[in-house]
């Protein structure tokens, strides 16, 4: 028996999540086998080659926002997922401090410290190796720091007077000599291998030379070592290379019924901006029998200019004059991705470090199966 | 008793002292350095002398942070 093949109508209408004014329906997906009866939604890598698409609306080098249209939900959560928690980046892990007579305590300043995002040559860093911890049971398990495993930093600094100060001078910064403590203050002392790969501008240094790590005073002194380590987001959230990777699903505003007139500005005004747009009734329009807009040719329509702005705030259902006229919902396989870079890596690379991420795990996984078929 | 008749006990004590080990060492000490409270300069001391600062004659001083490496973790 040949599969049922449902409307193109019907096909639109299982793809759209349903907005309503408290509610929210039609939300799990229903594109398996075994649930729409004499159909079939057999998954085939070639029907997923011909719905997917990937559309790029910008990317900045630190920030990228793009669609993927034509997967599943559980897709493109396991990418983002992957992308806050499991794409691996460096952080400072180790602080060891040889004096720190700031006012600002060890275990503060080491935890703001960790907190710095760095960037150096992605080509080093993806040479980098995990640097494993020791354990509680066995605390000779842990790897020794080397060049392929820690970055040595240090911040080695101490407030002095500053003799050319003028005599009625009250900012601490132009009084005194290094006062305040940046991130830039921080420096990079390469081992080994590191020399190759860090050199020049590919050198380990903060991405935002000017976050304030500590506010010193004449005599107060700093001088630490900073042992970086590559590390995943997972375990800690400053190894998160993404300050966010966020989706959402795509509007859909649906005018059911024709919205004229005054109605038609105050309907666009339910919206962002650009999102509805208003047009004059056209002759043809006016003319068809049943369409609603007979003998209304010449005034202002709403239309749906831009659903990708909206907000779907809902506030067009509120109102009396809307009812029935308009359906908002989202499409259920259309994600646009937000992606912003912390400046370690290129936004859009991130993403693909994501999908290569995705792959090891369903390769490890397979080899699991495999190894329970023997 | 004012307080500049007050006499640490162990000074000029001769040699009482449980670590005493050979006489000159013990009656010297090492030079240890401290902050004064009032004018933050540096004062050494040794065993013995009276607690105050050389430039201001401020009676307070604050040993200084240990030179020990301490290890913290940035998490």
């Amino acid at each position: 028996m040949a599969p049922l093949v449902p409307s193109q109508a019907e096909l639109d209408r299982r793809r759209i999540v349903d907005i309503n004014p408290e509610t929210v329906s039609n939300i799990p997906s229903t594109d398996f086998p075994g649930h729409w009866p004499g159909e079939s939604h057999e998954w085939s890598l070639d029907k997923f080659r011909e719905g997917f698409n990937v559309d790029f609306h910008n990317n900045e080098q630190f920030e990228s926002s793009f669609s993927l249209v034509g997967l599943d939900a559980s897709i493109a959560n396991a990418f983002r997922r992957i992308l806050m928690a499991e794409v691996p980046s460096v952080a400072i892990e180790y602080v060891f401090v040889h004096n720190n007579t700031s006012v600002i305590q060890d275990e503060v300043l080491a935890s703001r410290l960790g907190l710095i995002p760095f960037k150096g040559s992605v080509e080093g860093i993806n040479w980098m190796r995990w640097f494993k911890k020791p354990t509680d049971d066995d605390p000779e398990s842990g790897s020794t720091p080397s060049d392929y495993n820690t970055i040595v930093l240090r911040l080695d600094i101490e407030c002095t007077k500053n003799p050319n100060a003028a005599p009625n001078e009250d900012d601490p910064r132009k009084l005194y000599k290094n006062a305040h403590i940046y991130a830039k203050d921080i420096t990079f002392h390469p081992v080994g291998r590191q020399e190759q790969f860090f050199i020049g501008e590919d050198a380990i240094q903060p991405v935002n030379p000017d976050i304030l790590v500590a506010k010193l005073r004449p005599g107060q002194k700093i001088d630490m070592e900073l042992h970086c380590v590559k590390g995943i987001g997972a375990d800690h959230a400053k190894f998160s290379p993404v300050a966010t990777a966020t989706y959402r699903l795509m509007p859909d505003i649906q005018i059911l019924r024709p919205i004229i007139g005054d109605d038609a500005k105050k309907f666009a005004k339910c919206f962002p901006h650009g999102v509805i747009g208003l047009e004059p009734v056209t002759r043809q329009e006016a003319a068809k029998k049943g369409s609603g807009y007979e003998g209304h040719e010449g005034e202002t329509k709403a239309v749906v200019r831009d659903p990708f702005n909206d907000t779907v705030s809902r506030e067009c259902l509120r109102h009396e004059e809307f009812q029935g006229k308009v359906k908002l919902g989202r499409v259920r396989d259309h994600f646009i991705f937000n992606v912003e870079s912390t400046g370690q890596f290129d936004s859009d690379t991130l993403f693909l470090e994501s999908v290569k991420v995705l792959k090891l795990k369903c390769a490890r996984w397979k080899r699991g199966l495999m190894d329970l078929t023997r | 008793m004012s307080r500049e008749a007050y006499q640490a006990p162990t000074m000029g004590g001769g040699n009482q002292n449980a670590f005493a080990t050979d006489g000159a060492v013990s009656l010297e000490g090492p030079m240890v350095a401290y902050l004064c409270g009032e004018c933050n300069s540096r004062v050494s001391l040794k065993r013995g002398d009276q607690i105050r600062c050389k430039e201001c004659g401020h009676r307070v001083l604050y040993k200084e942070r240990t030179k020990r490496m301490v290890q913290f973790e940035a998490r």
